[in-house]
């Protein structure tokens, strides 16, 4: 098991409940952790509409997770 | 060559004077502001968030690139974040270049680029009392907002 951080922002946050967790995971990359929380909270972003960032940067969705990384989903952005 | 996400209000005169320069014979800003209407609905407020720590790095990034890619003298983008009323500034660009093309050009660009790739999202309440999020929608590529129904009174 990998214990890693998350912090959510907008949609993601509010379909979570809240802000950051730090959980124990099996996922072995980014993207089936996406995966199975999506699964189990219900995110209604398909993972191809989303990006991550580990420890800070964008990062790639097959990136191997270690523990101790901090993991943001990033939902569409929309500035300006 | 500055990006800052910034939870108070902006102060666009305050802004423009750090970009003085009297090598700069042109000076071009953008703001944007909050609007009464988005495809068609009436808004009645907006809410902005950001992933600040890589906001700010992102958008260093994106005037870093147009500084690299342009003959400009100074730019600067700041971002809000919270809750915004009605004509409220949401974003300011300033650009200083020795000649305008430059100046416009980059202003466009930066702003631009930090719409399509800064960590920032956006949040509307409509008049009806609903709110989405801006191109969160999962209904469908021509959707533009997941509309969440006002709460019950």
């Amino acid at each position: 098991m990998t214990t890693v951080t998350l912090h959510y922002f907008a949609l993601l946050r509010e379909q979570r409940g809240q802000s950051s967790e730090s959980l124990a995971t099996a996922a072995a990359t980014a993207a089936a952790l996406y995966a199975e929380l999506a699964q189990r909270h219900g995110f209604t972003l398909p993972v191809t509409h989303v990006r991550v960032a580990i420890n800070g940067e964008f990062a790639a969705w097959d990136t191997a997770l270690r523990t101790g990384d901090e993991l943001v989903f990033i939902p569409p952005v929309a500035g300006g | 060559m500055t990006f800052r996400i910034s939870s108070e209000p902006l102060d666009p005169n305050a802004l423009a004077a750090q970009l003085l320069d009297l090598r700069a014979g042109a000076y071009v800003e953008f703001q944007g502001r909050v609007r009464n209407h988005n495809e068609g609905q009436p808004v009645h407020a907006l809410e902005y968030e950001a992933y600040t720590a890589l906001a700010e790095k992102e958008g260093a990034r994106i005037v870093a690139e147009v500084a690299a890619r342009l003959p400009i003298l100074g730019a600067a983008c700041i971002h809000r974040v919270g809750r915004l009323e009605l004509g409220e500034l949401a974003v300011w660009v300033g650009v200083t270049s020795a000649h305008r093309a430059a100046a416009f050009e980059a202003c466009r660009a930066i702003i631009d680029e930090t719409k399509a790739r800064v960590p920032i999202w956006k949040k509307e309440h409509y008049a009806s009392g609903a709110s989405g999020w801006i191109n969160c929608a999962t209904a469908g590529p021509a959707a533009a907002t997941r509309i969440t129904p006002p709460a019950p009174r």
